[in-house]
């Protein structure tokens, strides 16, 4: 009987090809496996000979410098095991803000960019073209050089309600200090949430048994204003203020938002949103106009159409380069170093790395952290993809 | 830019660490005998220690050092390639071999001299952190300081040396980093930190850089010591003793009265029998250093001795106008003292 072409050979044979494709695999992983021990060992012994410490013991050392914005307690005899994560907070701090603010205003810029109105059209495409177009790091420079390094010292300070100041030393707000009725507030917000969510799941349900609309927006607004206030009344307020006042050469009291953190947010934010609003214009684009039309014969204004019909199957396409500039976000976020914002590389990377002199091993701790916060990053929206794709018939 | 500059000279610094094999003693001078200069590290813009002038040339003591150097080696004291680093990657440039000497006005510690791969070869310049502030403040003293926000360069000893000084004295303040030296001043000139913080030669070659200098004033604490010095690679022993004494050579030359202008005079009439071994017309010790025998007079007569150096770009004629307090030699009140070459 003729063997059919391509069936499996007895035995051990290279001219079979699946034998071939796993013999050249396994050499492969060999050969890098062999390679990166090779590359680390001979560092290792370098380092040793060289009289140049190694290893990780230098997390333990006292840092002995102080860091001007600390989102944890943070005293100078801490660890530099501390800076990191102080560095780490300020980085993810200055992430999630811009990935917010940027991605409201991208979407508002794009769609305005579609709009039919010629003024909000063409101001939108001045601001997409003239952001996109400059480099990050010297948005970042201008906004804090010529626009926030510029406002008047402490002393000449602008102030609002004499409880906001604003002047080159950053934003002087009164801090919210926890009081007595602090956390029955707490819970009174988490019983709130609970509650909009019920509320929207019996609404949502309602709807599509019985077609009866419910105003779900401002009945959960509604919720979320009177059952904390609820709680406020009954068990005391939830904190009070201590204002910031002029003493010397600083406000003292009171929160500060730096102006490093200002200048790099808005900078990161506005650049970002350039991008963002190209990425929303395409994916709206990406619908088919025979979608408005049968929205719009059904008699949907143009506020429901954009919102229930063109927006929904849009963000298949819109989510996707949406990753990648949050990712982009995330990274820029590093150009902090050149305002001296004490982020994780300005921190870390910069301070304690010539402190200590162990560049290699702090670089990797480095690159290791901003690995997982994009992986991290693309897994969200790569389910938050999956989850709203569309199941085409 | 200088982020990228350093991240690569941290990543070269690995795979030359990854790659090479080990390093032996003499490695460095035959490698600056066969490529013909000394690559030297010097900072990225310093009055009187290390800047660039209108036509791009290296001036200041730092950069003498290294050109002494390079004349003691090669007889010629133009033989010298500098690289401007910032505070950050300064020792790994050193560290990677990118650079032959860090000379970078950099502070002998304990922590860089053993913990690094680094050997610190003498004291170009001896001094200590100071304040320098804006008069409009009113403030007299550093102790007055409580609450003031205070611009630092990132990474050097002046973060920890303020740190410690304000925690002993009780004070509060808010430190702020930047890279270059630069940017720290120009934030003072802005308001957006009350008082400039850095070795006090750096303080006045800062206030000679901004628009307005007599605006300000050094407030007369001086709350640390910073020897500052070159630095070469450990396990280099013969180059090591090479910079080590180019130095001392430069500071026995003005306690001898040897200067630039009767250097070549002295070294073939001179009775004086230190004179004479110094400058070679007594006795082999340049073959000792693996260097020729007039190695001290090219030094003396293409840069100067240590006093000269000093003067031409720290003293009376420049805008830094600094005196030779710590820095006079031994003779003169001051700490400046040389073995001797015999």
């Amino acid at each position: 009987m003729q063997k059919p072409i391509g069936a499996p050979k007895k035995g051990f044979s290279l001219s079979d090809p699946r034998v071939r494709g796993w013999v050249f695999q396994v050499i492969t992983i060999a050969a890098v496996v062999a390679l990166g021990w090779f590359l680390f060992d001979n560092t290792q012994t370098n380092l040793q000979h060289r009289g140049i410490t190694s290893g990780f013991g230098f997390l333990d050392r006292s840092a002995g410098f102080g860091i001007a914005q600390h989102l944890i307690d943070y005293t100078e005899s801490d660890t530099y095991a501390r800076v990191f994560v102080i560095g780490l907070l300020n980085t993810l701090l200055v992430t999630v803000i811009g990935l917010v603010l940027a991605t409201l205003l991208g979407f508002i810029l794009g769609v305005a960019r579609l709009s039919s109105n010629w003024m909000i059209n063409k101001l939108a495409t001045v601001y997409v073209e003239t952001f996109r177009n400059i480099p990050p790091l010297l948005q970042i420079l201008f906004w804090y050089f010529a626009v926030f390094l510029n406002l008047p010292g402490p002393r000449a300070a602008h102030g609002l309600f004499d409880m906001f100041y604003f002047s080159s030393r950053g934003l002087n707000m009164p801090a919210a200090i926890p009081a007595a009725g602090a956390w029955p507030f707490v819970i009174a917000v988490v019983v709130a949430i609970v509650a909009i969510v019920l509320m929207s799941r019996w609404a949502t349900k309602r709807f599509e048994e019985t077609g009866v609309p419910f105003h779900k927006f401002w009945a959960g607004l509604a919720l979320l204003i009177v059952i904390p206030a609820l709680s406020a009344l009954l068990f005391g307020p939830p904190v009070h203020w201590e204002f910031a006042e002029l003493k010397g050469f600083n406000f003292v009291g009171g929160w500060v938002l730096i102006p490093e953190l200002l200048a790099l947010t808005l900078a990161l934010t506005i650049y970002t949103a350039a991008f963002i609003a190209e990425i929303v214009r395409s994916g709206i684009k990406s619908v088919s106009h025979g979608q408005t039309e049968a929205a719009r014969s059904l008699g949907l204004r143009n506020g429901p159409t954009l919102r229930k019909v063109i927006i929904p199957q849009a963000l298949r396409v819109i989510i996707p380069p949406l990753t990648s500039q949050y990712l982009n976000l995330a990274k820029n976020s590093s150009l902090a170093a050149g305002i001296g914002y004490p982020e994780m590389v300005s921190l870390f990377a910069g301070t304690v790395l010539n402190q200590t002199g162990q560049a290699i091993e702090v670089i990797a701790i480095t690159m290791s952290v901003y690995l997982v916060i994009s992986i991290s990053i693309s897994l969200l929206m790569n389910w938050y993809n999956k989850r709203i794709a569309l199941i085409e018939r | 830019m200088k982020m990228l500059k350093s991240t690569l000279a941290v990543i070269s610094a690995a795979t030359v660490l990854g790659v090479s094999s080990m390093a032996h003693a003499g490695a460095t001078l035959d490698a600056i005998q066969k490529k013909g200069f000394v690559q030297c590290g010097v900072s990225d813009g310093l009055p009187g220690f290390s800047v660039p002038d209108a036509s791009g040339k290296i001036l200041g003591i730092d950069a003498d050092v290294c050109r002494a150097v390079a004349a003691a080696v090669f007889g010629d004291a133009t033989k010298v390639k500098f690289s401007q680093l910032n505070a950050k990657e300064r020792f790994t440039a050193l560290q990677s071999g990118e650079i032959d000497i860090l000379s970078r006005n950099t502070t002998w510690t304990s922590s860089r001299d053993a913990g690094m791969g680094l050997m610190f070869t003498g004291v170009t310049y001896y001094d200590g952190v100071g304040f320098l502030a804006n008069k409009k403040l009113g403030v007299k003293s550093a102790k007055e300081l409580d609450g003031a926000t205070i611009c630092i360069q990132a990474g050097t000893t002046t973060e920890l040396n303020v740190s410690d000084y304000f925690r002993a004295n009780n004070l509060k303040y808010t430190p702020i980093t930047f890279d270059t030296s630069d940017e720290s001043a120009k934030s003072l000139e802005s308001g957006r930190c009350d008082v400039l913080t850095s070795d006090k030669s750096q303080l006045y070659a800062q206030r000679s850089k901004l628009a307005s200098p007599g605006d300000y004033v050094v407030l007369p604490e001086t709350i640390s010591k910073e020897p500052l010095g070159p630095v070469v690679r450990k396990g280099d022993e013969d180059w090591f003793s090479i910079v080590r004494w180019t130095l001392f050579a430069m500071l026995n030359a003005e306690e001898a009265g040897v200067t630039s202008k009767n250097v070549v005079e002295l070294s073939t009439t001179t009775k004086n029998p230190d004179v004479a071994r110094l400058l070679g017309a007594d006795g082999e010790y340049g073959k000792d250093l693996k260097l020729p025998k007039d190695w001290v007079v090219q030094i003396v007569k293409q840069v100067g001795n240590y006093g000269e150096v000093f003067e031409k770009n720290l003293g009376k004629g420049t805008p830094l106008a600094i005196d030779r307090g710590l820095n006079a030699l031994w003779t003169n009140g001051g700490i400046q003292y040389a073995p001797p070459v015999r």
